[in-house]
């Protein structure tokens, strides 16, 4: 038996890929989906804020993300320009990582295409620049100083739906969507601290645990957490078969597997410090 | 002389920034608003630097014959396409860069990441012990959060997802908010020691 | 061509590529990797120039309606300043660089800082008392100890003996949980990146092979 433990937490970790491996193509490969329900969750509360906007509003969505996490974070931005373009308000997007303005934009123009919205009237992309926090402060004083242009280089000026932004006061909510640094925390020190600006936004689920912090203070609207709070987003804005909601089942039985593994590690563990051969 | 014009430069700015701060009119608003646009342009600096110095990397290895000097002309080549279509057609949507965007470096950076996945599965097994009770509560904690933020842990006891909620909310914000104020005062203890000139490392450890 | 299906097949080959490292490190892996690389900082390169260098410098030095605003020059020449850094002999310039990219960040952090996650956490800590129901009572003491007893655990210039290392005990088990739950969520990160590939091998690359084969729509 002793061996038999021994064997066990010597196990090839090959085999170990192929069981994650299965434990997420398995539930794709059969279309199973779970109902996900949405409890007193953050993502709820950034739901009702952007619900409780009148119509017309200005909201600015920082694409604060690369590809390494557009699996968390481009259920997110699809689902929320949806909601937003639902509502009628009108979407500014930038991007403090630069390859959030290319991902921001397939987000934006997708959503708009299927709902009639149009360019430089309804949604516009202004695309990315240096400097982070930094950057953001200036924007706090005047948008069009540090994007003079967009993404696609036409002037601030020729832009109709911009005449009446001037600062970041002009927004009624910022959401950043963010997959680490430079991302929320900058927007809420820079923004939502020195401006007053109300800040959500939507994170990977590395960086959720923190951002707590600014949710019990206020100091965030509301938070999206990973696939999770992607999914929850999808939910509410009603989604059906949304890519975010289709990853919960895969994910239930990856979470499941990684604890059986943790479990069985551990029993293998007890049992030889039990021998005397673990310390 | 060689370290005090760059001392001052980081007095200089620190303290306007500071200044900017707590007394937003003029002059320091005017100075601290063309500070923060500059730095826009010195900040982008520093990308051409580390890509040439990428750059640099691979031709010596090329040059050299150094290990796996075979795929530098890859990294290259990658490069040259990427600037190449950049510059002749833009960032627009739908235009050659943006297409070589979408499909090849989204999925490259979306596999190259996921591939954590693994390995974090792997490490768990091997690493994560309930040698003592602080560890088992740990395990707890996480255990706890892996059901609650997955529609199952609903399924097996309705009570799991209040329970992660709560276990978020209270002693997670206040593990967290402990470390977050902790690091808050370094911040500011290293932010002062580097505009007065204390704090030097970043000068390259010349003296 | 179908350039949206050659574009899927594109995506599905380098991940394909990436994915051969989990057996072991390969050619098909560095090839990918090294492309990733490459076309990556090739995008960086692009979008700083089109999205700062030509609007926020260029542009500005050089205004469409005429004239030259020589005050641009400044931040140009410490941008050019950054690139002596790997010229040895005029190494020292990239200092003034830096020295002004330390010098803002380390004025705008420190108030920053201060302001979002000092006090506002102190503030936020404090007004957390709850006078509601028992439990409600009962998890604002939780936070309160834990905020006190954590920062009492990061105080290391008086030893963690008698009262106050029983409070830095108590610390350290409420940071306990918060790094276990801080691992859950990064179980719940990588997995999530793994489903997205999947979801796009089994979903959007799959799907082309018997359209391609002409077997099916």
């Amino acid at each position: 038996m002793a061996d038999f433990y021994e064997k066990l937490g010597n196990i090839d970790r090959r085999i170990i890929f192929v069981l994650i491996a299965l434990a997420v193509i398995i539930p794709i490969i059969f279309g199973m989906v779970f109902p996900n329900p949405v409890g007193a969750e953050p993502s709820r509360d950034l739901f009702n804020y952007v619900d409780s906007l009148p119509e017309g509003s200005n909201v600015l969505i920082s694409f604060d993300y690369d590809p390494s996490t557009m699996p968390e974070l481009q259920p997110m931005a699809e689902a929320i320009v949806l909601h937003l373009f639902q509502k009628n308000i009108n979407i500014v997007g930038m991007a403090l990582w630069p390859q959030g303005a290319s991902l921001g934009q397939d987000a934006m123009s997708s959503m708009a295409d299927s709902l009639g919205k149009v360019q430089f009237e309804d949604w516009c992309n202004l695309g990315y620049k240096t400097g982070g926090g930094v950057m953001i402060v200036r924007l706090g004083s005047s948008m069009s100083a540090v994007f003079p242009t967009d993404r696609d280089d036409v002037l601030w000026s020729e832009i109709p739906m911009l005449r009446g932004i001037t600062s970041l006061e002009s927004f009624s909510l910022i959401i950043s969507l963010s997959a680490g640094d430079p991302g929320i925390i900058a927007w809420v020190m820079m923004a939502g601290d020195r401006f007053g600006v109300p800040i959500g936004g939507g994170c990977t689920a590395v960086s959720a645990p923190t951002l707590y912090t600014y949710l019990q203070t206020g100091q965030m609207v509301g938070m999206l957490g990973g696939l999770k709070g992607a999914a929850d987003y999808e939910t509410l804005v009603g989604i059906t078969g949304g890519q975010a909601v289709r990853g919960m089942a895969p994910q239930s039985i990856a979470h499941i597997v990684i604890m059986l593994f943790i479990i069985i590690g551990n029993v293998a563990y007890l049992s030889q410090r039990k021998k005397g051969g673990a310390k | 002389m060689r370290l005090i014009i760059p001392l001052a430069i980081t007095f200089t700015a620190g303290m306007l920034m500071i200044l900017n701060f707590f007394i937003p009119h003029q002059p320091f608003r005017f100075l601290g608003e063309n500070l923060q646009e500059w730095y826009l342009i010195v900040a982008s600096g520093s990308i051409f630097l580390g890509v040439m110095n990428l750059m640099h990397v691979h031709f010596r290895k090329i040059k050299l014959k150094l290990k796996n000097w075979k795929y530098s002309p890859v990294t290259i080549i990658g490069f040259l396409l990427m600037l190449v279509t950049g510059l002749i057609y833009g960032v627009t949507e739908l235009k050659p860069f943006d297409y070589l965007f979408m499909n090849m470096v989204a999925p490259m950076g979306a596999t190259m990441f996921s591939l954590l996945a693994f390995f974090v599965a792997s490490a768990a097994f091997r690493a994560f012990r309930a040698s003592n009770w602080r560890a088992t509560l740990l395990l707890t904690s996480a255990f706890l959060v892996m059901l609650g933020q997955v529609p199952v842990g609903a399924m097996i006891w309705d009570k799991i997802p209040l329970a992660k909620v709560w276990l978020m909310s209270i002693p997670n914000t206040a593990g967290q908010r402990a470390v977050m104020i902790g690091a808050a005062m370094g911040v500011v203890s290293t932010s002062l020691r580097m505009i007065f000139g204390i704090e030097r490392s970043w000068l390259g450890g010349a003296d | 061509m179908n350039w949206e299906i050659l574009g899927i097949w594109l995506g599905a080959l380098v991940t394909l590529c990436l994915y051969s490292f989990l057996y072991r490190d390969n050619p098909f892996y560095k090839f990918a990797e090294h492309l990733f690389v490459g076309m990556s900082a090739g995008y960086w390169v692009i979008y700083t120039i089109e999205n700062v260098l030509i609007p926020n410098w260029w542009l500005k030095m050089f205004p469409a309606e005429g004239g030259f605003n020589w005050v641009w020059l400044i931040p140009g020449i410490f941008a050019l300043f950054m690139l002596a850094r790997i010229v040895p002999k005029i190494a020292g310039l990239s200092r003034l660089s830096l020295g002004m990219i330390v010098g803002v960040g380390a004025g705008l952090s420190m108030v920053s800082f201060f302001q979002t996650n000092a006090m506002a956490q102190v503030k936020g800590t404090i007004f957390s008392v709850a006078t509601g129901s028992a439990w409600d009572v009962f998890s604002s003491l939780v936070l309160v100890v834990g905020v006190v007893s954590g920062l009492v655990y990061f105080f290391f210039s008086k030893a963690h003996t008698g009262l106050f290392g029983k409070t830095a005990n108590v610390g350290i088990t409420i940071l306990m949980v918060a790094f276990g739950a801080s691992f859950g969520y990064t179980i719940m990160a990588r997995i999530s990146l793994l489903i997205g590939r999947c979801q796009f091998l089994l979903e959007d690359w799959l799907p082309t092979i018997p359209r391609l084969l002409g077997i099916g729509g």
